[in-house]
C-alpha cells in the first residue's frame, strides 16, 4: 500500500516567494469603496433633505456625522469581505488598480462642492 | 496670556497632531523611496524596515486622529447657530462666506479621505515587508497611497488654517 503523500499545490505567488496580491488589492479597493461612500452620501445629501436629516446622527455634527460614520463602516467592512474573498488569490491586478482609481477620483468629485452643491435642493 | 478650552482643542487638532503627520510623512517618504536592493545593506533593510513601519503607522494613526478630534470636538463649534460662532461671522459677510461655501465644505469631506489611504499604505508597507527592496511596483503603490493620503490632508489642513485665521473658532 501506497505511503505517498501529495503535496499542497503552490500559488503562483507562493511559488516565487512573493506574498499574494489578494490582500493587497482588498485594501486598496477598501479605500476607494470607502471614499465612494462618503462622495455619493455628501452628494445625496445635499440633493434630499430626507436624506441630509437621516445623516444627522449627533445633531451637534450635523450630517458629516452619518456621512462619516458609513463611510468608515464601508471602508472597513468592504476590507474585511475583499481579503476573505482574495486570501490566496491574486485577481486582475490592474483591473482592480483601474478600479480603485476610479473609485477615489469619484469620490473627489462627491465631495467637491462646487459638484455637489450643483445638487442641491431648493 | 492663556487658551481656552476650543482654543486648546483646536491647537492639538491642527498644530501638535498635524505636526506628528507632517514628521511621518517626511521620514515615510524618505524612507520609501529609497527602501531598494541597491540602495540598502542586507543588514540595513530590517533596520530601515521598522523605521518605515512606525513612519507610515504613525502617519496613518496622525490622520485617523485628526478627522475624529476635527469632526466630533472642533467643528460642532464652527458651526454653531449662535451669531458669533466661526460659519455664523464668515456667512455674514459675501467676501468670507466663500471660506465656509467652499473651504469648509471641501476640507470637512475631503479630509476623510486622508485616514483611509494612509491606512492602506501602512498596511502595504507591513504585508510586503523587505520584498518592497525589489519589489518596483508594490513601492510605487505604497507611495502613490502614501502621497495621496498626504495631499487629501494638505488640502484639508491648508483650508483649516486659512479659514481660522479669518473666523478663528472661540
Amino acid at each position: 500500500m501506497s505511503t505517498e503523500t501529495v503535496e499542497p499545490r503552490q500559488t503562483a505567488a507562493e511559488a516565487s516567494d512573493e506574498p499574494a496580491e489578494g490582500p493587497v488589492l482588498a485594501a486598496m479597493l477598501a479605500a476607494g469603496i470607502g471614499g465612494l461612500t462618503l462622495g455619493l452620501l455628501t452628494t445625496l445629501a445635499e440633493a434630499s433633505t430626507g436624506i441630509k436629516d437621516f445623516l444627522q446622527f449627533n445633531d451637534r455634527v450635523g450630517p458629516l456625522s452619518g456621512k462619516t460614520i458609513f463611510a468608515v463602516i464601508a471602508y472597513f467592512a468592504s476590507w474585511g469581505i475583499l481579503t476573505a474573498a482574495w486570501r490566496r488569490s491574486s485577481p486582475p491586478f490592474r483591473t482592480v488598480v483601474i478600479a480603485t482609481v476610479v473609485l477615489l477620483a469619484l469620490a473627489v468629485l462627491g465631495t467637491f462642492p462646487t459638484f455637489f452643491q450643483a445638487f442641491a435642493s431648493d | 496670556m492663556e487658551l481656552t478650552n476650543r482654543e486648546t482643542w483646536t491647537l492639538i487638532h491642527g498644530m501638535i497632531i498635524g505636526t506628528f503627520f507632517l514628521l511621518a510623512f517626511a521620514g515615510g517618504l524618505a524612507g520609501l523611496w529609497s527602501f531598494r536592493t541597491e540602495l540598502v545593506t542586507p543588514e540595513g533593510i530590517h533596520e530601515r524596515l521598522r523605521r518605515l513601519k512606525i513612519g507610515t503607522w504613525t502617519m496613518a494613526i496622525a490622520a485617523w486622529a485628526t478627522v475624529i478630534t476635527g469632526t466630533w470636538i472642533v467643528y460642532p463649534w464652527y458651526r454653531e447657530t449662535t451669531p458669533t460662532s466661526a460659519k455664523s461671522i464668515l456667512l455674514a459677510d459675501p467676501d468670507t462666506k466663500d471660506w465656509h461655501t467652499f473651504g469648509m465644505e471641501w476640507k470637512e469631506h475631503i479630509a476623510w479621505l486622508s485616514p483611509m489611504l494612509a491606512t492602506v499604505a501602512a498596511f502595504l508597507v507591513v504585508y510586503y515587508g523587505t520584498s518592497l527592496t525589489r519589489n518596483r511596483r508594490a513601492r510605487i503603490l505604497v507611495l502613490s497611497f502614501f502621497v495621496a493620503g498626504f495631499a487629501t490632508a494638505a488640502i484639508a489642513g491648508l483650508f483649516g488654517a486659512l479659514i481660522t485665521k479669518a473666523a478663528p473658532v472661540r
